[in-house]
């Protein structure tokens, strides 16, 4: 193989991480502040997909991509008040049975109101096509995607570090009940990360539509990498979970590059395993006490 | 003593009605199966997972078919009761196929996809001596190093694929001194489909651009793309599987890449998802709603009309399935399962919506009829959603033995198990 398909596929890999990066940042998120393990969280991701397909012949790409992500931020919010709440004090187990049970009734209903076939949607017109970096041709709609996908990161850890917000969320994350006593309630925080976590599930619902089969089951296939990158990248660490996300997209893309296709997914399982072997913490986790 | 001893006695008979009770409760499938006016037909095929989407449609033709055979007086006279399960995976499958056959005394087990899940419903269908009609397992070894005297294969097996499809490979010119990609999907299916085509394509002399096996969990392609731009193959073949195939027009689209595509797996589901514009190749089937036969046109019309969307190749399967197995009680008034395999292997003819009929071969029971290679329309030629592919004729030929596609018996040889 050439170094220059080797350079390709490097930059491949890593483009391909920042999708599960989407997924994987809100996962942290609220496992981080409420203790969750959102197992529902592909589930979000298939609905904003299947938002995407049923606004667009109203809204078009563009309206969706507005509009899709806020529904399912908003049920986000609704999912965060009448169920997590209820679990953020109790055994984590509790609360990955419920996410597990949600998932499932999430995925039943799109099979129910959509049916099992997976439906059609292409990349819109305006946004097809290949753009040449050099002499390494590239889809066009890949290097949007990547665009808005660095845009919603950074413009995330913008919030989490430079704003009140994001200064009350760390807090929460490091010790509830030292905010508490500050008099700073936890809970309207708790519903605003869940709305953004979720939210960004949703976004990448909406962005990998054009490109990937579109069918209920969707969440589960992208759920278990998303859950390797947090773990590989440790809790509460926010640019862990970057690192992870670009080093599982790296692995599998270079995996594949080099003729190893098939074992390409079990790299990334021994990338997980080697981690937690070495570093149990994660890449860059944060000591939080009430986790250890 | 004497009241001591009646009391005992009664208890007694107490005691036996409470188990002849138990016994009733706990088996009353049986009761009613023996006793009821109905006969029952076990439907086991994957609803969820990366072949739920076909196994929906298999579903659909199933109640369909059953639908009309009681319409049309049933079987024997006796209302068809049809028990669907999905099938989930090979283990959960075997469950079934075995709570079916023995609690719920089915007369045969028709369905499934996966060809993995074929191989452990054929071993309980043999301890059991039951019926099984695999409709949508490829894998040669079904017909081959794992046949099962009581297993029948209305899908077709691998080597008809891709020998329906060789055909206008080797027309267009893209077999022979021509360099192939091919993506394989990472289990039995697609093993035993790579090692079908490895075979075509060797005896027509054509070689490996590139050979990538595909974990089934794979949903991102851009890797596999960029390989393919590079190796700049003369045919890209396709031995993917379900949602993968839909996943890989869509990017192959995206990337803008325009070698020719083909695939020797392939369903019509698939392509309506990948949609116009992305839906690219030359590709076979068993079936299509296109088909221009009296029997097809009725089955495409009472389909669409009970479901508002055309049935796909995977649907015409579970009809057929259905309706062989209810016209051959019929003719034999018996549903007893040696009597109905032996009916078959004397090579019955059935009507399957072509334009002949079919049979099964007796050598490996796989059905012998008709196939199709589709070829995508361009955009502009397209009309709706549905109709985004132009039909070969049939393969083999009107003049053709049937039997010229399938494996031969130094290609793939079965020996019943006695």
């Amino acid at each position: 193989m050439s170094a220059m398909l080797l350079a390709q596929q490097i930059l491949n890999g890593l483009l391909d991480g920042v999708y599960y990066l989407l997924i994987a940042l809100g996962l942290s998120l609220i496992f981080s502040l409420g203790g969750i393990v959102n197992l529902a969280h592909g589930a979000f991701y298939a609905i904003g997909a299947y938002l995407t397909l049923v606004l667009s012949p109203y809204l078009g790409f563009g309206g969706s991509f507005v509009v899709a992500p806020v529904v399912v931020a908003l049920m986000g919010v609704v999912i965060e008040r009448t169920l997590f709440r209820r679990f953020y004090r109790s055994d984590p187990i509790l609360s990955l049975l419920m996410t597990f049970g949600l998932a499932m009734v999430a995925e039943q209903a799109l099979r129910m109101i959509f049916g099992a076939p997976p439906l059609s949607y292409s990349i819109p017109p305006w946004l097809r096509g290949q753009v040449a970096i050099g002499s390494f041709i590239y889809s066009f709609y890949r290097v949007v995607l990547l665009g808005i996908a660095i845009t919603c990161i950074a413009a995330l850890w913008l919030l989490l570090q430079k704003t009140s917000f994001g200064r009350v969320v760390r807090a929460g994350v490091q010790n509830p009940d030292m905010v508490g006593a500050l008099g700073i309630s936890l809970q309207p925080y708790m519903s605003a990360v869940a709305a953004l976590g979720i939210g960004l599930a949703g976004l990448a619902g909406v962005l990998l539509a054009p490109i990937y089969s579109i069918h209920p089951a969707m969440g589960q296939e992208i759920i278990t990498p998303a859950f390797v990158v947090v773990v590989i990248g440790g809790l509460g660490s926010f640019w862990g979970v970057v690192a992870a996300a670009l080093l599982v997209g790296l692995v599998k893309g270079v995996m594949v590059g080099i003729g190893y296709s098939a074992a390409s997914t079990a790299a990334i399982y021994l990338l997980m395993l080697l981690v937690l072997l070495f570093r149990p913490r994660g890449l860059f986790g944060e000591r939080i006490t009430r986790f250890e | 003593m004497s009241n001591n001893n009646q009391f005992t006695r009664r208890s007694l008979l107490k005691t036996a009605g409470g188990i002849a009770l138990a016994s009733g409760i706990s088996a009353p499938a049986i009761l009613r199966a023996q006793t009821a006016d109905i006969i029952k037909i076990g439907h086991l095929t994957p609803r969820t997972g990366f072949l739920g989407p076909l196994g929906e449609y298999a579903v659909m033709a199933a109640d369909l078919a059953v639908e009309e055979i009681n319409a049309a007086g049933g079987i024997m006279g006796r209302k068809v009761e049809l028990l669907k399960e999905d099938s989930v995976n090979p283990q959960t499958a075997s469950t079934k196929a075995e709570r079916m056959i023995e609690r719920d005394k089915v007369a045969c087990i028709i369905g499934e996809i996966s060809s993995a899940s074929c191989l452990t419903i054929a071993q309980v269908a043999s301890r059991t001596k039951t019926l099984f009609i695999n409709t949508g397992g490829n894998s040669d070894a079904l017909r081959g190093k794992d046949c099962q005297r009581y297993m029948f294969h209305v899908e077709s097996q691998n080597s008809m694929y891709v020998k329906t499809v060789g055909r206008s490979f080797l027309r267009d010119g893209l077999v022979k001194g021509k360099k192939w990609y091919s993506l394989t999907a990472d289990y039995a299916f697609g093993h035993d489909l790579l090692k079908v085509s490895k075979r075509f394509m060797e005896a027509n002399g054509g070689n490996f651009a590139g050979d990538d096996l595909v974990p089934t969990d794979a949903t991102d392609f851009s890797a596999y793309l960029l390989k393919i731009r590079e190796a700049k193959p003369d045919l890209v073949v396709i031995n993917l599987a379900g949602n993968q195939i839909t996943n890989f027009l869509k990017q192959y689209a995206e990337f803008g890449l325009t070698f020719p595509v083909g695939g020797f797996g392939f369903d019509t589901a698939l392509a309506w998802a990948a949609g116009k514009g992305n839906f690219v190749g030359t590709w076979p089937v068993v079936w299509h709603h296109l088909l221009d036969t009296p029997g097809s046109k009725a089955f495409v019309a009472a389909f669409t009309k009970k479901y508002n969307k055309p049935p796909e190749n995977q649907a015409w399967g579970d009809y057929v399935a259905t309706k062989i197995v209810a016209k051959t009680i019929n003719d034999l008034k018996s549903a007893e399962s040696p009597k109905i395999i032996e009916h078959f292997e004397k090579g019955a003819k059935f009507d399957i919506l072509k334009t002949r009929e079919g049979y099964f071969r007796s050598s490996d029971h796989q059905l012998m009829h008709e196939m199709y290679a589709v070829t995508a329309l361009p955009a502009d030629k397209i009309k709706n959603q549905w109709d985004i592919f132009a039909s070969s004729p049939a393969v083999p030929g009107p003049s053709e033995d049937l039997e010229i596609i399938a494996a031969t018996k130094e290609e793939n040889s079965c020996t019943f198990p006695s």
